[in-house]
């Protein structure tokens, strides 16, 4: 169990990492949604992996409970990034049009004419 | 008790509510989000006055205890930092009334501001760490909105470095909350400052110690994070960018001060002595590319990376002086560096460009404007009486006095080549004439310039004040770091006073 999530998260960033990597706008947005992916899963580790245990201390004494904390604070990550990936792919969407290439650097953009 | 540490926040996000069902009016909203700003500013001040009394102030939202409930906490620095916060956000929603047009307040610039000041103010008050990543994202994606508003490719091009960057270092942050919490159990600031310290793997703190210095890194723009700087701050509106250069990349130095002086201090020698190395760099490259630069706002961006350095280069030296020196240059640099950047917009007003080399003769066109530009350049540059020297010469002195000879070299070689720099803007745009023989003239359309001579002249003023008396001012830096250092009234304030 340990060995599979701990590979999940070496993979994802991985992949992340390479496709940040590129200098066109769609993978870099990509390898941000898989490294956001990553650290969700790594966060949801954090609380160590237990299975078939409810979050709720059910018992005083009976320590078979699943630490809540970090399931709660992934639940914020994921929203946040989900929003986050949103703008970007906006914002992506947006160089696209404008300079019809996905590329990071849009060109000619020395030449500022001033607002 | 928790009211006073609430409103800095409420204020804001009120604010952005009505400016934004207000959106439709322009002028209505740019007075709204003024009147809310100073209603913000006020708020700070009781914080800051309640503070200066009875110490940190700490409060816990939705009333569960420390460390398992949320934790606003203000101590002398979360204090200064709010006012300083209000002051920028008064100065820049003043300067708002006279360049934000119809188009720009409909697409919500106002809303996007005061959720910004809201976030920033939540960064500087939360007490803990997820709470402050929280905040950050606030800040972010206001952020985002702010920088790509009027849509002009360059914008855009900017926007996508510094969007991707930040999200990066978002990322190493979240992966360091995840190793602390799964270390500890606990991401309480004042807890941590407990836990960390008893520790039994301190070689695993100071791995996550580093993460989390390179996250906040890039946020504050450190050698060798901060490209995402100088390609993104010269892109959007004058006022976004006035509030930008002043307050986002101090949330990272503050941040950076916070973990570096409550949780990560068991091993100095590894941790501040990476900052001590990444400070001298950071005020060098800094400074040396702006020297390259010859565009107003491309200048005064790469300026704010050398003025990092010295932030960090107290924080490094880790010593009372040293850290006096650190929470004095923040003040004094948000206020003159927002102050350059609405210049900046006033110049490009009058003038047509912020390319140097195409512009000049503004000094015969507006003498008030060349003088309103000569007090936040000297200041930043050093010249005393005014705020820079003092922030200068507190660091210079604690670093000679910590017998770190070279960094103290180093931060006077770039205080000198700032001068170069400011000379360079004042002898392109102020004092040159017009290359094509146009004479500047205020804008005969479009809003009013008065408001954003009003903010350049209120910052300048508050330059000149904290110049000439720096006494009570250096008496609260030097507070903020007595707390910082001995963290005992921030754990008992957060946790309750232990046996």
């Amino acid at each position: 169990m340990e060995f599979l999530v701990a590979s999940a998260v070496g993979v994802l960033t991985a992949g992340g990492v390479y496709l940040l990597l590129r200098l066109r706008t769609f993978p870099v947005i990509l390898g941000i949604a898989l490294l956001s992916y990553a650290v969700n899963v790594f966060l949801f580790a954090s609380g160590r992996l237990a299975i078939d245990k409810s979050p709720i201390l059910a018992k005083y004494g009976e320590a078979s409970y699943t630490d809540p904390l970090p399931q709660a604070l992934v639940l914020t990550a994921i929203v946040i990034s989900f929003g986050m990936t949103a703008v970007l792919v906006m914002i992506g969407l947006g160089a696209y049009l404008e300079a019809d290439s996905d590329r990071i650097d849009i060109e000619d953009t020395e030449e500022d004419t001033g607002a | 008790m928790s009211w006073i540490l609430a409103l800095p926040l409420l204020i804001p996000f009120v604010t952005a509510i009505a400016v934004f069902l207000l959106s439709n009016s322009p002028k209505m909203s740019a007075r709204v989000s003024l009147a809310g700003s100073l209603a913000g500013l006020v708020a700070a001040l009781f914080l800051f006055a309640e503070v200066a009394s009875t110490g940190v102030v700490a409060g816990q939202m939705g009333g569960w205890p420390a460390p398992f409930g949320i934790t606003l906490v203000a101590d002398m620095l979360s204090a200064i930092m709010v006012v300083i916060t209000a002051i920028t956000a008064v100065a820049v929603a003043l300067y708002a009334l006279g360049e934000i047009g119809a188009e720009q307040s409909r697409l919500g610039y106002h809303a996007l501001f005061q959720v910004l000041i809201g976030g920033v103010s939540g960064a500087f008050l939360t007490g803990d760490l997820f709470n402050l990543y929280v905040w950050f994202e606030v800040m972010l994606i206001s952020s985002f909105g702010l920088l790509i508003l009027g849509g002009r490719p360059e914008q855009i091009d900017g926007a996508v470095k510094y969007v991707a960057l930040n999200l990066v270092s978002t990322i190493l942050f979240l992966s360091g909350i995840g190793l602390l919490y799964g270390e500890t159990g606990t991401l309480n600031m004042a807890d941590l400052s407990r836990v960390v310290a008893e520790h039994p793997d301190q070689g695993m703190m100071t791995l996550i110690a580093l993460l989390f210095m390179i996250a906040f890194g890039v946020k504050s723009a450190v050698f060798p994070l901060f490209f995402w700087l100088p390609a993104s701050y010269h892109t959007p509106g004058f006022a976004v960018s006035a509030v930008f250069a002043g307050l986002l990349t101090k949330v990272g130095v503050y941040s950076l001060i916070r973990a570096f002086t409550l949780i990560f201090v068991s091993q100095p020698e590894v941790t501040h002595t990476i900052l001590l190395w990444v400070a001298g760099f950071t005020m060098v490259t800094g400074v040396l590319g702006a020297a390259a630069q010859s565009e107003f706002r491309r200048i005064l961006s790469f300026h704010i990376v050398s003025q990092i350095g010295y932030m960090v280069l107290g924080l490094a030296l880790f010593t009372p002086l040293a850290l006096v020196g650190s929470v004095f240059y923040l003040v004094h640099h948000i206020i003159v560096k927002a102050n350059l950047f609405l210049i900046s917009g006033i110049s490009q007003r009058m003038t047509g460009s912020g390319e140097l080399y195409r512009i000049g003769g503004l000094y015969a066109a507006a003498p008030l404007l060349a003088a309103l530009f000569l007090i936040p350049a000297f200041s930043l540059a050093g010249f005393p009486p005014l705020s820079g020297f003092w922030a200068k010469y507190v660091l210079v002195k604690a670093s000679l006095d910590a017998d770190a000879w070279i960094i103290a070299g180093v931060a006077l070689l770039v205080g000198l080549l700032t001068i170069y720099s400011m000379t360079k803007i004042w002898a392109e745009a102020f004092w040159k004439d017009d290359p094509s023989g146009r004479i500047p003239k205020a804008p005969q359309d479009g809003p009013p310039l008065w408001p954003c001579y009003a903010a350049v002249v209120f910052l300048a003023v508050l330059t000149i004040c904290v110049g000439l008396v720096p006494g009570p001012f250096l008496a609260f830096a030097e507070t903020a770091a007595t707390q910082l250092l001995s963290s005992d009234a921030y754990i008992n304030a957060v946790l309750g006073a232990q046996e």
